[in-house]
């Protein structure tokens, strides 16, 4: 995997149906969820992701949607132009 | 009663065990599955369903493990629209107590036939006795409400088999219809009935869209309408304590009005449910409520005791439970002395000594040694009162 | 990925209570998710799937799928399942065990369904403990751990599930884990697929019931634990007896592709139709067919 997968998604997660197993933070293989304070997942290292899946597919809660932002969407993604002016 | 119509027609005359006549009301009654573990003295049941089933476009019949998985076949193919029912004998009608408690909870309609013989444990497998029969009503755990027929003789067995399908469709109950051995075992000439003749009740099922559809409503008759699996209607089922949308509650609430449409959806037709034949007791001075094989003696005793002189008569019950109270108490009323002969320690005379309420005399005649009751004990009985 | 989660919200019952009843990290929430994308991989209607289910924590899980859903009696479902699938064979039935369930008060049932090769496709999901009770010893409890009835150790020896249904005659044997998620929903893909008696072991931690009382900190560690113990089975097959202990082999054991009984039966029930003497004489009743249900209310309304 390279950073050239990096960025491409946005991982939420829903806190009402988290229940902090821990399970999505202890095998992101990057390491973008970690529990907060409350023992919620949240996922602080967006940038990072990889979209391999196992988070959303081990959660047994469904909590987690990791969601593929369209290419070149939100800055910082590759592809990205900023918006034109005017209009 | 015969339809004008049918009348004309020669209806046919055919030799059958009383085993044989339930197989046959059954199928008339629309039944179309069979699932069941062999038992004596019930195993006619089965080995005729087995052959005739089969030879019946969607007819299903399954040999299962156990009772208790007989009855859960028959709960589920009940679920998936099927009438269906299972016979057994007093060890396996233990064994079937649990799944009597769910197709109550869970309102599935069937039919399960116990041919009773002595107990209790595995007592006298091949001898008659009538010792389950407060076991029909109260076995299976937690209160509840449910229907339990008798037949005493073969042409019965076929008549009351297509009235306990007609009222677990009506009623949406388990229908539980106790035989003996004897009547099971008696060959005798039945007539079977024309196509048409006798009124056939199919389950009510529902003609609102699926996603108006409450599975467990309150209806005006207590019993809300029940489509087979795969309908369209999707719900669920279970045998816990349920909403009207059939999900799991503890809502106090929620729960009093299952447990009280349960109750009210039977007990509001009494009318309806209740079977009995009063036989000679316009002006009878002395009573016998007998049902099953005791029945027919008594019936013989009631005879031979008006050719003396005696003014006896016989209230014959084709429903146990819920108890017939009123026809009970019409031959109570008018009769010095009832006698209640029973082949166990007195469970029907339970009953009738319950809506007594010190109108009569009520006299119990058991026999627990494995024979029938014979008409001269009857006769002796009705002499002595 | 970004499907997953909305995929499973359109076969979840929204008007249930979520998150569901499961304790945190119970893998029986990821099965359920497994399930439901086989199902839809499948490309089945939700009113062709019937979600058999028994007593226990695993039988939770016909609540929340907007399929049709019986929740039975504990040991029982099988012979539920039984009779619907004999009753109308076109339904896609699914049963869903726990260990206690399947094994110790339905063991007689499962067997007997294996046999009969009746055809359903039969989840168990086994996390080695009558959780829903209160944590007591299942016939999947390994020997020594300790729970709420073998609180000196479990002495008695666990069932191997895959042996069992291989030896009583499932047409299908596979065990899973929900560690394996991908994995998992290929096997239960197939055991809904293929005909006759499929049966998937799912290897499904509880931490709540059986983890904390055999020195598991968290949720985290029984998974840990499961993906060390879980290798293919044709890895395993060369694995020397040393390599095998505290080692699971996790794939498809049995593919046989036998009739199942209600295909087998069909068959005889047409040969028998087609010889005019075999049929019976009486009108064929349908009182099953709801088309044909007139309600007849006269005299009992009143
Ligand atoms: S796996 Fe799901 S429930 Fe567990 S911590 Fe992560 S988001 Fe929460
Ligand atoms: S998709 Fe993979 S990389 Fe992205 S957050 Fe989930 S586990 Fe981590």
């Amino acid at each position: 995997m390279t950073d050239r997968h990096k960025g491409l998604t946005e991982v939420v997660i829903y806190p009402a149906w988290c229940k902090g197993c821990g399970i999505c933070a202890a095998f992101c293989p990057e390491k973008v969820i970690e529990l907060d304070a409350e023992g919620k997942a949240r996922a602080v290292r967006q940038e990072d992701c990889i979209n391999c899946g196992f988070c959303e597919l081990h959660c047994p809660d469904f909590a987690i949607s990791v969601r593929t932002k369209e290419p070149g969407a939100d800055p910082g993604t590759p592809g990205y132009k900023p918006p034109a002016k005017g209009k | 009663m015969p339809t004008p119509r049918s009348s004309r027609k020669k209806r046919k005359e055919v030799f059958a065990l009383g085993a044989e006549a339930v197989a046959e009301g059954a199928l008339l009654a629309g039944c179309s599955f069979y699932a069941g573990y062999p038992i004596t003295p019930s195993s006619e049941i089965m080995e005729t369903m087995a052959s005739r089933l089969p030879r019946i476009r969607d007819g299903v019949f399954l040999q299962m493990e156990d009772e208790i998985a007989s009855l859960g076949a028959v709960i589920g193919a009940s679920l998936a629209g099927r009438k269906a029912m299972t016979a057994t004998s007093g060890p396996g009608f233990s064994l079937m107590q649990e799944h009597i408690g769910y197709a109550c909870m869970a309102e599935t309609p069937l039919v399960v036939v116990n041919v009773m013989r002595g107990g209790p444990s595995t007592g006298l497998p091949t001898s008659p006795a009538q010792g389950d029969v407060q076991q029909a009503r109260w076995g299976t755990h937690g209160d509840h409400s449910i229907i339990v027929l008798s037949a005493s003789d073969t042409q019965e067995c076929l008549h009351m088999t297509v009235t306990a399908f007609n009222m677990a469709e009506k009623y949406r109950t388990p229908v539980i219809l106790l035989l003996d051995e004897v009547t099971a075992h008696t060959r005798e000439k039945i007539t079977l009935p024309l196509p048409g003749e006798f009124e056939v009740f199919n389950r009510v099922v529902p003609t609102m869209p699926p996603e108006w559809y409450k599975p467990f409503e309150e209806t005006v008759r207590g019993v809300p309408p029940m489509p087979p699996i795969g309908s369209g209607y999707r719900f669920h089922v279970t045998g816990l304590t349920h909403d009207v949308n059939g999900f799991p509650t503890q809502r106090p609430d929620e729960t009093v009005d299952l447990n009280h449409r349960l109750f009210r959806k039977i007990d509001q037709f009494f009318h309806d449910i209740q079977v009995v034949e009063e036989y000679q007791t316009r002006d009878a001075e002395v009573g016998v409520v007998a049902y099953g094989s005791v029945a027919r003696s008594a019936r013989y005793a009631v005879d031979q005791a008006r050719a003396r002189g005696i003014k006896a008569g016989l209230l014959k019950l084709g429903t146990l439970f819920p108890f017939p109270k009123a026809a009970a108490l019409r031959l109570l009323s008018s009769c010095r002395a009832v006698i209640v002969p029973e082949m166990n320690m007195g469970q029907m005379s339970r009953e009738v000594k319950r809506v007594n309420g010190g109108r009569s005399s009520v006299r119990t005649l058991n026999r627990v040694d494995g024979q029938i009751i014979t008409p001269s004990e009857i006769l002796k009985a009705l002499t002595q009162v | 990925m970004s499907d997953v989660t909305q995929l499973i919200h359109q076969y979840l019952r929204h008007n249930k209570k979520f998150p569901h009843v499961f304790c945190p990290g119970c893998g029986h929430g990821i099965a359920l998710g497994s399930l439901i994308r086989a199902v839809h991989g499948l490309s089945l209607s939700k009113d062709e799937v019937v979600v058999v289910a028994g007593i226990g924590c695993s039988g939770r899980i016909a609540v929340y799928v907007d399929f049709n859903t019986v929740h039975t009696t504990h040991g029982r479902a099988l012979t539920f399942a039984t009779g619907i699938k004999m009753a109308s064979p076109k339904l896609k039935v699914i049963c869903i065990m726990g260990d206690g369930d399947a094994l110790a008060i339905g063991g007689n049932h499962l067997i007997h369904a294996a046999r009969r090769n009746i055809g359903i496709a039969a989840l168990v999901l086994n996390n080695n403990i009558y959780g829903m009770t209160g944590g007591q010893t299942s016939p999947t409890t390994p020997g020594g751990a300790r729970t709420a009835t073998s609180p000196y150790g479990a002495l008695e020896k666990p069932f191997d599930l895959v042996d069992l249904a291989r030896a009583a005659g499932a047409n299908y044997v596979a065990r899973g884990t929900v560690f394996q998620a991908h994995l998992l929903d290929r096997l239960i893909s197939s055991a809904i697929e293929r005909p006759g008696f499929n049966l998937v072991e799912v290897l499904t931690p509880c931490h709540t019931q059986y983890g904390r009382k055999n020195k598991f900190k968290n949720p985290v560690d029984m998974y840990q634990a499961l993906k060390h113990a879980a290798v293919p089975r044709e890895a395993w097959e060369h694995f020397s007896e040393a390599e095998r202990k505290e080692r699971i082999p996790v794939g498809v054991f049995v593919e046989r592709d036998e009739p199942g009984l209600e295909e087998r039966y069909r068959v005889m029930q047409a040969a028998l139709l087609a010889r005019p003497k075999a049929r019976e004489a009486l009108p064929e009743p349908n009182g099953h067919d709801p088309a044909s249900t007139k309600a007849k209310l006269e005299g009992v309304e009143s």
